[in-house]
């Protein structure tokens, strides 16, 4: 492209097609009037609080423990959908079986169903008295109204990420070096360890860091399922809501500034080991 | 027919293991996506029909399916208006900032859904910070349906933009330069030659924003005020159900946003099939 444009630019202005200025200055108030300015509300709103203020509640004891549990839980979460991801995005690229296509349809199913719809369901599954959870519960394993239920359903939401971050990847990757792997006399776990894995781990990074940060901020399938019990499975977007009907508008936007902070940061470093691996490989 | 060569089946697992690995993958996804789909459906009508109808009858369910419906009418619409300008704008046109802007365009996938409705609390609710103007002037946003919408515009703010702006991107501008020269204006250009090219991946941006506008429960949450039959959206009357231990109910409206969530995906993968668009991996 910039070779194309500078010459463009010699002969002709460089601004052939109309419509910069509208549809630029349109997009630009457009983003600023739905995002921008309403994010920015929540800087102002924090400097505003003072710094002792903004550490007592967004440090708070029962903060600190729903940093824990969403945090611990959307790691665990990202864990599962890693290994399980990778497993699937494997068997639809590599494999041929019957019902494929409508299976890898279905693995969207977590960005179309309404949170709050995979919350009861999930819920209704795994209840003492549900469909999975009369199996488990005389097995003493509770999952609804306890952190693993928290996670069962970020294992739901997160799985896409995973399998659309890895699947383009593996399909990319040529039967060639596997080939030449096992010409050179791989065995196929040490061809997999060595030349596959190797190939795809940034794809699953990326997948998995996706699946964590959607994780975090997850509301409507985690509080049908966690029971919400203050200290024990208060996730922190919940402890937002809290706040914010107890009108304790401060405690919310510490909260929140300190989740959004988090986020971003995750998704930082996931921009800057990537732009640091294209630079390695010269891309 | 592939001719198998020795090296082709050392690069490849035995059959057993690939059975293995299918099973071991359709199992996890039979557990972690089909039985909470199967669960909405078969708990919905687990009293038989007569409740199911009765639940979605209702005035108050009617209400909150003319509410979402309406929503998703006055936002997605929104978005779509934008999406066009953000990418007529970033595909057309090389200018700095460039990476700045598409950054902040996607900003709203990393807010947590809480966070996105807390911000709108913060600028409009009595405490915020033009609260009291509003006030004054009898203007009533948050615990109200322009909160909803806005809500709604922030949470699905990328999707139409993101769709297109790949496939804008790789069509290049030499169709519109061409009809340009031929004399054509810039409004021709863009109805007769830009969206003819670009229809069914704005189709597919369109779908994915509609999915999740109706099924948007967070943010709305946090902004609506739960109001039945003024500020309830389908989500938002799920979990009312749901909380008054009215599960038939709650499943029913849910199995209204399931089939929503099936219709979505069987046209989304038709269009992928058809017209060979990608599928991303953050929605």
């Amino acid at each position: 492209m910039p070779s194309m444009t500078t010459r463009k630019a010699r002969w002709r202005a460089p601004s052939v097609l109309p419509g910069f200025g509208l549809t630029f200055g349109f997009s630009l108030a457009w983003l600023s009037l739905i995002v921008l300015i309403p994010l920015s509300t929540l800087f102002l709103k924090s400097a505003g609080m003072g710094w002792q203020a903004f550490v007592d509640v967004g440090f708070s004891e029962r903060a600190l423990t729903a940093y824990r549990l969403s945090f611990g839980t959307a790691i665990a979460a990202a864990f599962v959908n890693a290994v399980f991801g990778l497993l699937v995005a494997w068997v639809l690229v590599r494999y041929e079986f019957p019902g494929k296509r409508v299976i890898s349809a279905l693995v969207d199913l977590p960005f179309a169903l309404p949170t709050a719809v995979a919350g009861i369901a999930l819920t209704a599954l795994y209840a003492p008295s549900g469909w999975v959870g009369q199996y488990l519960d005389p097995l003493g394993i509770k999952v609804a109204f306890t952190p693993i239920g928290i996670t069962v359903a970020l294992v739901f939401i997160g799985l896409p990420f995973v399998v659309r971050s890895v699947e383009p990847v593996l399909a990319d990757l040529g039967k060639d070096v596997e080939e030449a792997a096992a010409t050179l006399g791989a065995s196929r776990a040490q061809t997999f360890a060595r030349v596959i894995f190797p190939a795809i781990l940034p794809a699953l990074f990326t997948g998995f860091a996706l699946a964590f940060a959607r994780g975090v901020g997850e509301y409507g399938s985690v509080i049908f399922i966690s029971g919400n019990m203050p200290g024990r499975t208060e996730i922190a977007p919940l402890l937002i809501v809290t706040q914010l009907e107890q009108y304790n508008y401060n405690g919310a936007t510490a909260i929140a500034m300190v989740m959004m902070l988090v986020s971003f940061a995750v998704l930082f470093t996931l921009n800057a080991l990537q732009s640091i691996r294209r630079r390695r490989l010269g891309a | 027919m592939k001719r198998q060569s020795p090296s082709t089946e050392s690069s490849t697992e035995s059959r057993t293991a690939q059975i293995l690995l299918i099973a071991l993958a359709l199992a996890f996804l039979a557990f972690f996506l089909m039985l909470p789909l199967i669960a909405v459906f078969s708990e919905a009508l687990k009293q038989g029909l007569a409740p199911f109808l009765d639940a979605v009858s209702n005035p108050d369910a009617l209400s909150a399916i003319r509410l979402t419906l309406i929503i998703a009418a006055i936002s997605v619409p929104l978005n779509m208006v934008f999406g066009l300008a953000a990418s007529w704008a970033i595909t057309k046109f090389s200018f700095p900032g460039k990476n700045l802007l598409l950054t902040l365009i996607d900003l709203p996938f990393s807010v947590s859904p809480v966070v996105s409705g807390l911000i709108f609390v913060l600028l409009f609710g009595a405490q915020g910070l033009l609260g009291p103007w509003l006030s004054a002037h009898g203007l009533k946003i948050i615990f109200a349906v322009p909160g909803i919408i806005l809500a709604t515009v922030f949470i699905t703010f990328p999707f139409v933009a993101r769709e297109l702006i790949p496939l804008m991107m790789e069509q290049g501008k030499d169709d519109e330069e061409a009809a340009l020269s031929l004399g054509a204006s810039g409004w021709q250009t863009f109805w007769h030659v830009t969206l003819p090219n670009i229809r069914w991946g704005l189709l597919y941006g369109v779908l994915l924003c509609n999915a999740r506008a109706m099924g948007e429960f967070g943010a709305v949450s946090v902004v609506s005020g739960h109001i039945r039959g003024e500020t309830n959206t389908m989500p938002l009357h799920v979990e009312i159900l749901y909380n008054e231990y009215d599960f038939v109910g709650a499943f029913a409206v849910a199995s209204l946003l399931a089939a929503l969530a099936l219709v979505t995906l069987v046209l989304k993968t038709v269009l992928e099939w058809r017209f060979d668009l990608h599928s991303g991996a953050r929605h």
